[in-house]
Parts: C-alpha cells; structure tokens; sequence
C-alpha cells in the first residue's frame, strides 16, 4: 500500500514537473525570436503534452491515455516537424528577427495577466466540479490555450503564427487529458490527423504567401484594408 | 443509408474530378449530377424524419434529426446550386489556359461540401467539432483560387481566425464532455447533451458554452471577430462566396444554436442573454458598417453578419416563436444570400470591377442581371414579401409578445438601418446613370440558369412554404427548446 501510495505521490510530482515546464514553453513561444526557436518550443511542448498523458495513463491505468500520449509523440514530435522542414525548410532557416506588436516585456506581463485569469477560470471550474487530476493539468492547459491565442493575434510572421494555433490545441489537450480521459479514440484520431491537416495547409499557404506577397510577415498585410 | 450516401456522394465526386481528363467540362459535370444526388438524398432524408424524428445510419455516430435535416437540405440546395454557376466560372479559367486548374478547383469544391455535409450528419459532438474545422481547412485554397496577392492574405486572415476560434471551441467541448462524465451521461452526442444537461454542473456547462460561442461564433462570423468576413468575400469566387456565405457560417452557428436546449434557463438565463449581447452587437455593427462599403460583394459580406446575428438573437430571445424563427431564418437566409453572390458573380463577370460606384445602370447593360441583383437586395434586406421579411417578422412578433421590448426594439432599428443601406448601394448600381459605355462581356449559360434556379425558392417562401417543408421548420425549432 505504502509503495503504491508513494508511486502515486512520484508520478503526480512528475505530471506537475510537466506541466511546469509546459506552461515554461509556452512563455517560449512569445519570448522567442526566431521561427526555428519557437519550432522547438512546440516540440518539446508536445513532448511534455504526451509525457502527461503517459503519467496520467500509468497512474489511471488507462489505455485510452497511453495511445493518446502515443499519438501526440508521432503527429506532433515527429510528423509536424518534418511536414515543417519540408515546406518551409528556408523560412525556419533564416535568421531573421520575427516581430511582435508589442516589445517581449510587454508581452510577456500580458501573458502572466493571461495565466492568472486562466487560473481562476479554472478554479471556478473545479470549485463546482472537483476533479484530483485537474489541479495540475486544467490551469495550465488553459493558459497554454490562451498564451497560444495571444501568441497569434501578436505575431506578424506567419510560421509563429501557426506554431500559436497548435499550441492552442495543445493547450486544450494538455488539459483534457485530465478532465476528459476516456474521451472516444477515434475523436482523438481524427484530431490528430486535423492537426497534421492545419500544418500541411497552413505551410503550404505560407509558402504561397511568400512567392505572392515577397513576404512572411503577414501581420503587415493590409491591402483588405477592416471596414 | 441515406446519410451515408451523402457523405460518399462528394467524397466519390472529388475522387473523379481529380482524374485527369481531356474533357474539361467533366469534372464540371461530375460535380452538378454529385450535388443533384445529394440534394435528392437530403430530400429524403427531410421527408424521412418527420415521421421517425430521428434518421439513425450508424447509432450514436451517424444520424440526423429535424435541425439537421434542415441544414443538410439547405447546404445540398446551394451546393447543387452553386456547382452550376461553377460551370461558367470555371469555363473563364479555361480561356486563361490554366485547364489543370478546373479539375483542382472541382475536387476542392467537392471535399468543401463534404466537409459541410458531414456537420449535420454526425452526432459525437467531438466529430462535429472536426467538421467544422475541416470545412475551414478545405475551404482556404478556394479562397486563395484567385492565385492574386489579396486573395491569399485573405485566405490567410481566414484560417488563422477561425482555427484560433476553433481551438478555443475545443477547449469548450473537452470541459463539455467533462460534464457529461460528471453528470453520470453516457453518450456524448446532442441528445445525449440534452439529457445529460440538468445534472450537469452549472458552472461547466456556462463556461463551456462561452467557450463554443466565442470560438464557433468566429467562424460564424460574429461580432468583434469578423474581421476576417469582408475580406474573404470580397476576394473569393462567387459560387464559393454562395456557399461560404449561405452555408458554411450556418454550420458554425448550428453547431452554436444546438446547444440552446442543453444551457436554457441554467444562471436565470445567463447564456440566452450572452446570445442576445452578440447577436445585437453584430446586426448593429454590420448594420452601420453597411453604410460606408465601398464594393458590392462586401456589401453582402456584412449582410452575413447581419442575419448570422438575427438568428443568435432569435435563439437568444427563446419560446416557441422564437425558435420557429431562428429554424425560418436559417432558411430564408441560406436561399437568399447564395442566389445574392450569384448576382453579384455575373455583376462581376459582366463589369469586371469589385467597385460599387464604378457599376452605374446595369439594368440599361444587362436587364437579366440588373433585375436579379435587384431582386436580391431586396430579398437579403428584407422587404415584403420576400421570405426573410417573413422570417424576420415571425422573431419581433413573438419577442414583443414576450415582453422583450428593449431587444426587439435595437433589432428593428438595426435591420432598418440595414435595408436602407443595401437598398441606397444596389439601387444607384442597378438604376444609376450609366457612366461607362464600355461592352459588356457576354454571360455564360450556366450563370443564367444557376441565377434562376436559385431565385425559385427566394421568390417562392415568401407567399407559399410547401407543407412538408413548413412541417421540418416546425420540427426542427422544437428541438432548439427544452
């Protein structure tokens, strides 16, 4: 009993060493500033993504968990960045410095701004429905959603924005793996090969963007000007 | 069977349009004769669920109720439609000898249907969620079809947005899912939601709810985040625009409005009043952003927000009345608007130019198109007796017969707000003085027969609603109420 205890104790502290470094990506990923940087940020996130949902399968003994921690590791560690470097292979190469609207100290209090009010949705949330697991895995699910949002509406580069997008999907995994376990497999499935759908088009687009536009930084196009 | 018939019908039709071929009018055909068929399948499926509630092809997975139906009716009719009025767009691509193009904007087209199709088809509410995404996903190289500067950064505005809005919906299944678990529910499917949704706690289901709105909302393109609508409108083909418009934002917001029955009443009406809040918030912004556009297919873009709000605030306004309008809107709106873009795509065709004031009596130029643009405007804005004058009377009838003054009364002034706009810019480009005498191109046979098939409905449902019909309407609305 005492072992089974103390392994719980292990693997929660874990998880929470995950999801410490999860939410550390993905500060990352609006402090980077480079394309390349902020790649790597969004593979080791989705490592720590797949890392949780291991812990969380082992500690649960559910197997649903453990396919969906192996399915993040082949999209999202492997798939994603290969589709990546195949099609915007130059663009994630030069050096270029990527902009934001805002300087990175700014942003980055924003994004704390951001963490704090995703902390109290979520305890609002576990308030009327506790949930052990969610403790760790809600708030900084959450704040991974809404750091990625803001990564988005901030950047002017088209690949950090849509590093933003998946990240946003990470996000919600990272915590619907807590709050939605036995969510149906052939969901997860198809919400894998959606990802890997929104890297494929959204490279390719990029790509398309550059030989019309001359230009990646799609934050400076205004031709369709908002009415 | 049905409905899996018309998942495969598309899904087939693009598989065939991609085939190489030296006939460039087949892909064309394969495509009209695809959507005839679905068009003929949703009709069944129509006819079908009002005597069985609820058409079953794989339980739990694959079904279709009265809401459904009618959605999947109503996208069949505009991509049939639509796959028409193709015929002559993509015969200009022909002429600029890019023939490879045809077969690749046909298979886009067709997987684009199919990723609208399957929306009112699945019932897990976590593969609607995918739908919804790949009907962004499949739609982004038909907005950039153009293959100009503008039409990719339009592309480019439109996916960021939406799957951001997406990813934030997600966010709002997977907490609704969670509720579910909770609440001892054991599918997660819309019915299964309804059911679930007494036990649930509240606090999940408000916050879930708010997440769906804000995220579908995006994709429906709802106030504050429809930046990217104009835009996208503005830059893609006409009968892409006819089904985006009429359709695909109509999915997005079905995928909203289902959850209606699930959240009623839950915090004293707290979700009906968020409904009402985005709903006013976009009919007055595009009502007023009406006045000052500057080109005519951007004109019917903000009518899109528009009616996309009425209908959130018809919902929002709940009973009886009110959802019977929301079902009425949803039809009138889908008919409309896509026979709208059509006029507005030979506008295109015949003038060349995007511009409302460089088009100056196109009745004088082309009786045919000035007449149906005409039509159309009046139609979208909502005068007698066209069919969304009708629907939009049935939502201020029932919301004044429930006391809702204040909200009635913002939505009146709006969509009067917005008929003058759309009548003050298409009656000086329709009866105008006629500026440039410049020869008009010639209108392709399929624009005129696409243009027309599509006015039947717009004329009809004004004064006459046939009877099994008018019956789905009734239907499809008792399902938005508890």
């Amino acid at each position: 009993m005492l072992t089974t205890n103390s392994t719980i104790l292990v693997l929660t502290a874990l998880n929470a060493l995950a999801g410490g470094f999860f939410l550390l990506t993905a500060f990352a990923l609006i402090a980077s500033r480079q394309s390349l940087a902020c790649l790597k940020a969004f593979i080791i996130q989705s490592l720590l993504l797949a890392m949780s949902a291991l812990l969380l399968g082992y500690q649960n003994a559910s197997v649903s968990l453990l396919i969906v921690g192996g399915i993040t590791i082949v999209s999202k560690v492997v798939l994603i960045p290969w589709l990546f470097l195949g099609t915007l292979a130059h663009e994630l190469r030069t050096r270029r410095e990527i902009t934001q609207v805002f300087s990175i100290t700014i942003s980055l209090l924003i994004s704390l701004v951001l963490v704090i009010f995703a902390y109290f949705i979520a305890v609002t949330l576990l308030g009327a429905s506790p949930k052990q697991e969610a403790t760790i895995n809600l708030p900084i699910g959450l704040a991974g959603l809404f750091l990625g949002a803001y990564a988005i509406t901030v950047r002017r580069e088209a690949v950090p924005q849509v590093i933003g997008i998946l990240a946003m999907e990470n996000g919600a995994f990272f915590a619907g793996i807590s709050i939605a376990p036995d969510f149906p497999l052939i969901a997860e499935l198809a919400v894998a090969f959606d990802v890997l759908l929104i890297a494929r088009i959204m490279g390719v687009l990029t790509m398309k963007v550059h030989q019309h536009t001359g230009t990646t930084a799609v934050g400076e196009m205004a031709v369709l000007r908002e009415e | 069977m049905e409905l899996i018939y018309i998942l495969i019908i598309p899904l087939v039709c693009a598989g065939l349009s991609a085939m190489p071929t030296k006939r460039r009018w087949y892909p064309a055909l394969i495509t009209v004769i695809g959507t005839l068929l679905a068009f003929i399948e949703a009709s069944r499926v129509a006819l079908e669920v009002s005597s069985v509630t609820e058409v079953v092809a794989i339980k739990g997975w694959v079904s279709c109720d009265a809401l459904g139906a009618l959605l999947l009716l109503l996208i069949s009719f505009v991509a049939l439609t639509s796959a028409i009025f193709s015929w002559g767009f993509t015969g200009k691509v022909i002429a600029q000898n890019r023939p490879e193009r045809v077969g690749r904007y046909y298979r886009r087209f067709n997987l684009f249907v199919f990723s609208m199709l399957a929306v009112p088809v699945l019932s897990q509410i976590a593969l609607v969620w995918i739908a919804v995404e790949l009907t962004t996903l499949l739609s982004v190289f038909l907005v950039s079809f153009p293959n100009t500067s503008e039409a990719f950064e339009a592309a480019w505005k439109f996916a960021v947005l939406t799957c951001m809005g997406a990813g934030l919906a997600l966010f709002g299944i997977l907490i609704l899912y969670w509720g579910v678990t909770v609440s001892g529910g054991e599918t997660f499917t819309w019915s299964g939601l309804v059911e679930a949704a007494p036990k649930m706690p509240p606090a999940l289901l408000q916050t879930a709810f708010l997440f769906i709105l804000i995220g579908f909302g995006t994709k429906a393109g709802l106030a504050p985040l429809h930046t990217w609508l104009p835009g996208v409108y503005s830059q893609t083909p006409s009968p892409v625009c006819a089904l985006m418009s009429g359709v695909e934002t109509s999915t997005a917001l079905y995928a909203i409005i289902r959850l209606a029955p699930a959240v009623h009443g839950i915090h004293g009406g707290f979700p009906e009043q968020w409904m009402l809040v985005f709903g006013l918030l976009s009919v007055g912004l595009a009502a007023f952003l009406l006045i000052q556009v500057k080109e005519y297919k951007r004109l019917f873009a903000f009518s899109t927000i528009e009616h996309m709000g009425i209908i959130l605030v018809a919902v929002g306004l709940s009973g009886a009345g009110a959802y019977f309008g929301a079902s009425y809107q949803l039809l009138t709106h889908a008919i409309t608007k896509s026979f709208c873009f059509f006029a507005a795509g030979a506008t295109l065709r015949l003038t060349g130019s995007r511009e409302i004031v460089s088009v100056r009596g196109l009745i004088r130029k082309s009786p045919f198109v000035g007449v149906s643009l005409f039509l159309g405007a009046l139609a979208i804005s909502g005068a007698p007796p066209f069919a969304v004058f009708m629907s939009e009377l049935v939502i201020l009838k029932s919301g004044i017969s429930n006391g809702q003054y204040f909200s009635v009364g913002l939505l009146a002034l709006f969509v009067v707000v917005a008929f003058c706009a759309i009548m003050f810019h298409v009656s000086h480009m329709v009866f105008g003085k006629v500026t440039d005498h410049s020869q008009v191109s010639a209108l392709p046979r399929s624009y005129a027969i696409g243009i027309g098939l599509a006015a039947i409905p717009v004329c009809l449902f004004g004064v006459y609603i046939p009877g099994p019909l008018l019956n789905l309407l009734h239907l499809a609305a008792t399902l938005l109420g508890r």
